[in-house]
C-alpha cells in the first residue's frame, strides 16, 4: 500500500550519477499494484533511464490521469511533481504544466482505458499539438480497477478471463499517433527493459510528442491462456522492427555497428538515436511504410515493437515552436515584463471616446 | 404596468432592426458612438440571432441624459430596414414615437398605426442610383440611414465625419463614400421631413472621463493587467470575444521586443474538458491562467472544477452567461448559472464567484479574481454576461495603479523549501484553512503528488475517515476566509430610513438603480444592497437583518440567488420576495418595478 513507506536505505558505495544521485533516489513509494504487474517494470524502467540521463528529479513532472497505470507516477522519481488528475484528462493537464513552464521534463503515464476510451479526443489533441512530453500507454487491454472489463485496445478475439471473446476492434495508439502526425511513436513491451529504456530516454529527448505503447501485462485479469495481451502471448508475439539505441550528446559513440545496418539520427538537442535495423528494408522515417509494417505484422498475429516513426526537426515544432512562445518559461517572466502599465492603458482608452 | 414615458431631448430610445450579415453594425455603432461624443450618455445594446447571414437582428441605443443605461424598454425610432419584422417592429414603437422604413418598395398598408407617426425614405433607390457595386448599395444603404437619423435626431454632421475618419484611417475613398451616403439620406430627410424631431440630441457635457467598452474586451483588458500569461478555451457564444480580445491585447503588448516572441500562450482547446484542464495544469505549474465559457461549458468542466476545488489549484473561470437549460438561446442573456457555478461537481463543493455588473467591473473583477484565486487556492468564477460582456456600455475610464503587484499567495519557494524540515502541502499552518504549496521545477524538497483521491494533511493517500474529515472541514474553514477576502457587497440606501430592501447581483444594477428613483419618486423608500460575490461577506446578512422585507431580483426562473440567501444565511424564508424575468432580454426598470409593486399589492392585501 503506498500509504506505507518504504523504507529509505542508502548504501555508501551504491555508484551514483553525473547530478550525484543513486538509482535510489529516483525511486518512488511503494507500488500497490499486484505482484507481477507489467506496470512497476515500466516504472522501474523509468527510474534507471532518468538515473542515467543525470535527469535532476524536480525538473520532472508526472502526470497521469485515472486507471491502475496512472498511479504508478507514485511509484517513481518521489523528488518529482506528480500529478494524478481526472480520467482521461491527463492530456489537458500536461498541456498546461509544459505551457506554463517550458523547461520541464513532462512523462504522462495513462492506460488503455484512459487513452483510448475515455480520453481518445484529449490523447489525439496531444499529439496534434505535438506537446513536448514522453507519454507511455502502459496497454493491457483491460479495465482493471473496476475487475476484467475489455478495453478499447482488446484484439478480436482475445478471450476474457471467464472466456467472453472481444468482437470489436481494437484502437492501436501506435497507428493512430502516426495517422495524427506524431513525430516520436513506438511500441514496446514491459519484460524487455533492454528495448524500453533507451525508448525512453530518447523519448524523453525529443522534443515534441513522444509516444511509447507498452504491452504491460494484467496479471490478475488478462494474462491467460487465449489473451492477446497476455506475458507469454506478448514474448512470442513480439517482433522488433528497429532497435534505437540513445547516445547523449557528452557521450561518445562506442559501440561499433556493422555498416549498413545502423543508422544515425541526431536529435535537436545534439544527442543521438542509434536506429538498428533488425527487420528488411524499415525505414522509421518513412510515414506510410511505418504503418504498413504495423498492420502487416498485426495481420500476422505479431506486435511490431521498437521506434517505429521519427520525424527528427531542426525547427522548433512544438505546441510552443508553433505558438511562437518566448525560451523562457512563462512562470519566470517578471511581472514588469507582462504589465503594459498606467500610461498604456490611458493611450489605449484613448481609442474609447 | 408602469406608465412609458415618451422621448424627450437627450432622453430616446432609438432600434435599428436589420437583417444579420449585411454590415450594419459598424452604422449603429457609429450613431451610438456620435451621441456618446455630443457629450450624452448612451447604452448600446445588441439583440442577434445565433446565425451568421440571413436572420433578424436588433440594435438598441438609448440616450439618457439622466445617465440611466439599462434597457428602457421602450422604443421611440424603429428603423426598420427589414422587411420581414415590419409588422413586429411596428408593434414595438411606443405611442407617439416614429417607424422609419424603406420606401424603395411598396409598403403593406395594413403596417400602420395612429398613434405611430411612419416615414419613409427610399434608401436602396438611391444608393443603386449612388453606387456602382451590388455589395457598396448594401453596405451603403446602412450608412445612409444613418444620415437620415443625423438629420432627424440633430446630430454634429462634424462628430460623424471626424469618427469615419478614425475608423477609416487612411482610406479616403472610403470615408468618401461614407460621407456620400450620409448626405444623400441627411439631405432627403431634410427636404422631406421636420426635421429635427422632439426627441433628438443637444450638446451637453456628461460622457468626460468615460469610454464605450463591452464587458468581454475589459475581463481581457483586467487579465492582461494581472499578468495572466495562459489562456485555453474552446470558443462559444457569448464568452468567445474574451480570448479574441485578450490574444489581440497580448500582440500588442506582449511581445519580446528582442525576439517578437511571445510571452504568453493561449491555446484553443479541443473541448472545454480540456480548456479547464489545460488551465489547471498551468496554474499548478505556477502560471496566472484562465479561461472563458458560458453556461454549457461550465457544464463540461464541472469535473474539473471539483479536482482543482479538492486539490486547492489557482483556476480563473470567466462564465459569460447566456439562456439555458441545454444550448438555450445562444446569443441571449440570463443569470441562470449563479447557483451552478458556486456548487459546480459533485460532492461538497463551492467555489468563490464574482458578479461583475458592467465593464468595469469586469476589468478589476478580472484582476482580484486572479489574486483571489492564488491567496485561497481554489477555482475563482467571475460570471458575467451576454449583456455586460457582448453591449456596448458607457464607463468611467479604467484606473491603473502601477504599484500593484500580483498576490502570488502562500508558495514556497527553493529557499525556504530548503529551510523547512518536510513539507506538508494539505497542512493548516496559519489557521486560515489556506495551506501552502510548492511549484515543479523548484526544489526536490517541494515535491508532493496531487490528487483528486482522498489525501491526507500531508498529501498521502488516505481512506482514513478522520484524515479525510480533517482535509474536507479545513476546506469549509478556507471557504470562510474566503467569505473575508472577496469584493464587499455594494449599500445604497434610501434617502429615508426604511424596512424595506431590494438585494440584487451583476447585470441587473443598471435596471434596479432606475426602478428605485422611480419608486422614490412616488415615496416608496428602499435600500439597496447589491451583492458582488460568493461565499457571502458578512455585510449580506447585516442588510438581511436590518430589513423586514426584501426583494431579491434576478435573471432566471428558479429564484437561485434567492435560494442560496436561504441557504448560506439565517435569514427566514418569508423576509425574501422574488423579482424574476428570464425572457433572454436584458433587464428593464420597468420590469423591476411592476415587480416589486406586485409583490407589495399582494402583501398588502394579505
Amino acid at each position: 500500500m503506498s500509504f506505507i513507506r518504504k523504507p529509505l536505505i542508502l548504501h555508501a558505495d551504491l555508484p551514483r550519477n553525473g547530478v550525484g544521485l543513486t538509482l535510489r533516489d529516483y525511486e518512488g513509494g511503494m507500488s500497490t499494484l499486484c505482484a507481477g504487474c507489467g506496470h512497476d517494470s515500466v516504472s522501474s524502467a523509468i527510474v534507471q533511464a532518468c538515473w542515467e540521463l543525470d535527469i535532476e528529479p524536480h525538473r520532472v513532472v508526472k502526470m497521469s490521469g485515472i486507471g491502475c497505470s496512472s498511479k504508478t507516477p507514485a511509484y517513481f522519481l518521489r523528488g518529482a511533481h506528480g500529478m494524478n488528475s481526472v480520467h482521461g484528462r491527463m492530456p489537458a493537464v500536461a498541456t498546461g504544466a509544459m505551457g506554463a513552464n517550458r523547461r520541464l521534463y513532462c512523462i504522462g503515464v495513462s492506460g488503455d482505458g484512459d487513452s483510448l476510451s475515455i480520453g481518445f479526443g484529449q490523447f489525439a489533441h496531444a499529439v496534434r499539438r505535438n506537446l513536448d512530453m514522453l507519454y507511455l500507454i502502459e496497454n493491457n487491454g483491460v479495465y482493471g480497477l473496476t475487475k476484467g472489463q475489455f478495453s478499447a485496445s482488446a484484439d478480436v478475439g482475445s478471450k476474457a478471463k471467464r472466456g467472453e471473446v472481444n468482437r470489436l476492434r481494437p484502437i492501436d495508439p501506435v497507428l493512430t499517433a502516426i495517422t495524427l502526425g506524431g513525430t516520436f511513436v513506438a511500441r514496446s513491451f514491459s519484460g524487455d527493459k533492454a528495448q524500453l529504456v533507451p525508448l525512453i530516454q530518447a523519448g524523453l529527448r525529443h522534443r515534441g510528442f513522444a509516444l511509447i505503447d507498452i504491452i504491460s501485462p494484467c496479471v490478475t485479469f488478462n494474462d491467460h491462456e487465449g489473451s492477446t495481451k497476455s506475458y507469454a502471448y506478448t514474448r512470442k508475439s513480439s517482433r522488433e522492427a528497429v532497435h534505437a539505441d540513445f547516445v547523449p550528446a557528452a557521450e561518445e559513440i562506442t559501440v561499433d555497428y556493422p555498416a549498413g545496418d545502423a543508422r544515425m539520427v541526431t536529435m535537436h538537442d545534439g544527442s543521438h538515436i542509434v536506429l538498428r535495423k533488425t527487420a528488411d528494408d524499415y525505414d522509421p522515417t518513412d510515414r506510410l511504410a511505418a504503418m504498413e509494417h504495423v498492420e502487416s505484422r498485426h495481420a500476422a498475429g505479431e506486435i511490431a515493437t521498437g521506434l517505429l516513426y521519427l520525424e527528427e526537426s531542426e525547427d522548433d515544432q512544438d505546441m510552443h515552436g508553433t505558438a511562437g512562445t518566448v525560451e523562457e518559461p512563462l512562470v519566470e517572466l517578471p511581472f514588469e515584463s507582462l504589465n503594459p502599465g498606467a500610461a498604456a492603458l490611458a493611450e489605449y482608452q484613448r481609442r474609447l471616446r | 404596468m408602469e406608465e412609458v414615458k415618451k422621448g424627450g431631448v437627450n432622453d430616446f430610445v432609438v432600434k435599428l432592426a436589420n437583417v444579420n450579415g449585411t454590415g450594419s453594425a459598424s452604422a449603429n455603432g457609429l450613431l451610438m458612438k456620435s451621441i456618446f461624443r455630443m457629450g450624452v450618455p448612451v447604452v448600446g445594446k445588441n439583440f442577434f440571432p445565433s446565425n451568421i447571414q440571413g436572420l433578424p437582428t436588433w440594435y438598441e441605443i438609448r440616450a439618457s441624459k439622466d445617465g440611466y443605461l439599462a434597457r428602457s424598454g421602450r422604443v421611440d425610432l424603429m428603423v426598420a430596414m427589414n422587411a420581414e419584422t415590419y409588422a413586429r417592429d411596428l408593434a414595438d414603437v411606443s405611442s407617439g414615437g416614429v417607424f422609419l422604413y424603406d420606401s424603395s418598395w411598396p409598403r403593406d398598408r395594413s403596417l400602420s398605426r395612429k398613434d405611430v407617426r411612419i416615414l419613409g425614405v427610399p434608401l436602396s433607390r438611391m444608393m443603386t442610383e449612388a453606387f456602382e457595386v451590388a455589395r457598396t448599395r448594401i453596405l451603403m444603404k446602412n450608412v445612409a440611414y444613418l444620415g437620415v437619423l443625423v438629420a432627424l435626431l440633430d446630430i454634429e454632421m462634424d462628430v460623424v465625419q471626424q469618427l469615419l475618419e478614425e475608423t477609416f484611417a487612411s482610406k479616403r475613398k472610403l470615408i468618401d463614400a461614407n460621407m456620400q451616403a450620409i448626405k444623400l439620406g441627411h439631405d432627403y430627410a431634410r427636404e422631406h421631413f421636420d426635421c429635427p424631431l422632439e426627441f433628438r440630441v443637444e450638446r451637453m457635457d456628461a460622457t468626460t472621463g468615460h469610454i464605450v467598452i463591452d464587458g468581454n474586451t475589459a475581463a481581457a483588458l483586467g487579465c492582461v493587467y494581472a499578468g495572466a500569461t495562459f489562456g485555453a478555451w474552446y470558443p462559444i457564444t457569448p464568452s468567445t470575444s474574451l480570448m479574441d480580445a485578450f490574444g489581440a491585447f497580448c500582440k500588442r503588448y506582449r511581445k519580446d521586443p528582442e525576439t517578437g516572441r511571445n510571452r504568453y500562450c493561449i491555446v484553443q482547446a479541443e473541448d472545454e474538458l480540456a480548456a479547464i484542464g489545460m488551465v489547471i495544469g498551468a496554474s499548478w505549474a505556477g502560471a496566472r491562467a484562465f479561461t472563458s465559457t458560458s453556461g454549457p461549458g461550465v457544464s463540461l468542466m464541472s469535473e474539473f472544477l471539483g479536482y482543482a476545488y479538492f486539490t486547492e489549484i489557482p483556476v480563473v473561470l470567466f462564465d459569460v452567461q447566456r439562456v439555458g437549460p441545454s444550448t438555450g438561446m445562444p446569443t441571449r442573456t440570463q443569470q441562470g448559472d449563479i447557483m451552478p457555478a458556486a456548487y459546480a461537481s459533485h460532492g461538497d463543493t463551492r467555489h468563490v464567484v464574482l458578479f461583475p455588473a458592467d465593464p468595469g467591473e469586469c476589468f478589476e473583477m478580472a484582476v482580484s479574481a486572479f489574486d483571489l484565486a492564488e491567496r485561497l487556492q481554489t477555482p475563482v468564477i467571475v460570471l458575467s454576461d451576454l449583456d455586460i460582456g457582448m453591449n456596448d456600455w458607457m464607463c468611467r475610464e479604467f484606473q491603473w495603479d502601477d504599484s500593484y503587484r500580483p498576490d502570488r499567495g502562500k508558495v514556497l519557494d527553493a529557499e525556504r523549501l530548503e529551510k523547512i524540515a518536510a513539507f506538508h502541502r494539505y497542512a493548516d499552518v496559519d489557521g486560515d484553512g489556506i495551506p501552502y504549496r510548492s511549484l515543479p521545477g523548484v526544489h526536490s524538497k517541494g515535491a508532493y503528488f496531487t490528487r483528486g483521491s482522498g489525501h491526507n494533511a500531508r498529501g498521502a493517500y488516505t481512506e482514513d475517515a478522520g484524515e479525510y474529515k480533517e482535509v474536507l472541514d479545513r476546506l469549509r474553514r478556507k471557504s470562510d476566509t474566503a467569505a473575508t477576502l472577496v469584493p464587499e457587497p455594494v449599500l445604497m440606501s434610501a434617502r429615508k430610513p426604511t424596512r424595506l430592501g431590494v438585494l440584487s447581483v451583476g447585470g441587473c444594477d443598471q435596471a434596479v438603480r432606475e426602478a428605485l428613483d422611480r419608486l422614490e419618486a412616488r415615496g416608496v423608500a428602499l435600500d439597496y444592497l447589491r451583492v458582488r460575490a460568493f461565499p457571502f461577506s458578512r455585510a449580506v446578512q447585516d442588510f438581511l437583518d436590518d430589513h423586514d422585507q426584501v426583494f431579491v431580483v434576478e435573471q432566471n426562473r428558479d429564484a437561485q440567488l434567492r435560494s442560496m440567501l436561504l441557504i448560506e444565511t439565517e435569514v427566514a424564508r418569508e423576509k425574501l420576495h422574488s423579482v424574476l424575468r428570464y425572457d433572454g432580454l436584458p433587464l428593464n426598470p420597468g420590469a423591476v418595478v411592476d415587480g416589486i409593486d406586485e409583490i407589495m399589492r399582494r402583501s398588502q392585501a394579505a
